[in-house]
């Protein structure tokens, strides 16, 4: 079962397209990793697919409510403590318990430790955490690794393995490799939108009002 | 949104979350007049409805940056642009927390700054009036321009700009009702238009506030 196609899609930044005659199509129970230098779209296309800003041209099919997006920002409150945190997600999901988050990523021990008082990677931790108790079959995440160490990396990888094998789907952006042997990979280089001085887009895009 | 609402308010009143910082800085404000107008009890009571509308306006104006500041600062505000809860609900609700955090406070705190300034007797029932129906306009108006400045570095002093414009009709019937309660005349038209204002800027500002928000993540 196909949870999200994109076809032809031109997303764009600062008013310019990033990225152009995008498609691809993710099935429950896979995973898609973008790749591709700094700079080249991977943020734009995930916000964009997040619905946190439009397409300039294409269409993203994905069934309503389905989706979860990890930004860079985990989005967490440092006064709250890590079940305080996971509980507020699970409420505005309408999700219940937060107990399988917690022992899936390894928080039990930190549940009650204000999130300020967290390194970055058990921070990280709970951000991907947030993912499990939003109970969504589609995650949409930006660089999940990101202060992670290879233990966490493990961990979050697991993770997505079983949200796989439940019938999930996962695009992420990432450099390292996850060792998920069900993911396949997409190099965005080739979908680079040319500068309008070489023959790309030279109309205006005005972001704001569309 | 129930539980936006309590992590708002737990947020409030945890160390650094701003709680009592407007109502401090009216208790400042309305100690300040009578060292710069004199103490004479005649000239405070004659402007003391007026100052007090503006310090509460001013302590309201105070905390309005944070209202969405800080989820863009962590992300928060990505996160709930993606969740399934309307974005013009949580405007309300953030206006809510807002206000009750500060609005409620300041309009508990008027009657006993009221006696600093010599209110007379009369005034102080219409005063807790005025500022109980006008206080939400305040954080719902305030909400809207901290969702037009946020992302914005250093955007508190556009948004004051912003908003205390939009506080001007407020402060006039708010300021009117008090001061026509405290003489005995008709008080209809202000509670109303009071009233009005306030049902209005509730009824229609969130959607503007949310659009704004949804162009300032872009």
């Amino acid at each position: 079962m196909t949870l999200l196609a994109v076809e032809n899609l031109t997303v764009t930044r600062g008013g310019l397209p990033v990225l152009e005659g995008l498609g691809f199509t993710l099935a429950a129970g896979h995973a898609l990793v973008l790749r591709g230098p700094n700079g080249i779209g991977k943020t734009t296309l995930l916000r964009t697919l997040a619905g946190l800003q439009p397409a300039l041209t294409g269409s993203i099919s994905i069934p309503p409510e389905t989706m979860a997006y990890a930004a860079h920002a985990d989005g967490l409150k440092s006064t709250l403590s890590v079940t305080e945190n996971l509980r507020f997600w699970a409420s505005v999901y309408g999700t219940g318990p937060i107990d399988h988050a917690l022992d899936r990523m390894n928080l039990r021990q930190l549940a009650e430790r204000p999130a300020m008082s967290l390194s970055a990677g058990q921070k990280r931790r709970l951000g991907l955490a947030r993912l499990l108790v939003t109970g969504r079959p589609v995650w949409v995440l930006d660089e999940p690794t990101v202060s992670l160490d290879a233990a966490s990396v493990a961990l979050f990888a697991d993770a997505v393995r079983d949200h796989l094998a439940k019938g999930g789907a996962a695009l992420m952006a990432t450099h390292i490799d996850l060792g998920l042997h069900e993911a396949a990979v997409l190099d965005l280089t080739p979908f680079k939108a040319l500068p309008p001085e070489e023959g790309g887009y030279k109309g205006s895009f005005d972001e704001a009002f569309t | 949104m129930i539980a936006l609402l309590l992590r708002d308010l737990r947020l409030a009143v945890r160390a650094g979350g701003g709680f009592g910082l407007g109502l401090a800085f009216f208790l400042i404000v309305v100690t300040l007049v009578p060292f710069g107008v004199g103490p004479e009890g005649n000239v405070l009571a004659r402007i003391a409805t007026g100052v007090l509308w503006l310090g509460a306006l001013l302590a309201c104006l105070l905390s309005l940056d944070r209202i969405f500041a800080l989820d863009f600062e962590d992300g928060s505000l990505d996160l709930l642009a993606t969740a399934p809860v309307p974005l013009e609900g949580v405007v309300t609700i953030k206006a809510l927390a807002h206000w009750i955090t500060t609005g409620l406070p300041l309009v508990l705190a008027a009657p006993v700054f009221g006696v600093l300034l010599h209110l007379p007797g009369p005034a102080y029932f219409w005063l807790v009036v005025s500022l109980l129906l006008g206080t939400p306009a305040l954080s719902v108006l305030g909400a809207f321009g901290a969702a037009l400045t946020v992302g914005l570095k250093r955007g508190g002093l556009l948004l004051s700009l912003l908003v205390l414009p939009l506080y001007v009709p407020t402060l006039i019937f708010g300021a009117e009702l008090v001061k026509r309660g405290a003489s005995g005349m008709d008080t209809q038209m202000p509670l109303l238009m009071l009233a009005g204002i306030t049902a209005a800027t509730i009824a229609v500002v969130p959607f503007a506030s949310a659009a704004a928000i949804r162009v300032n993540l872009r």
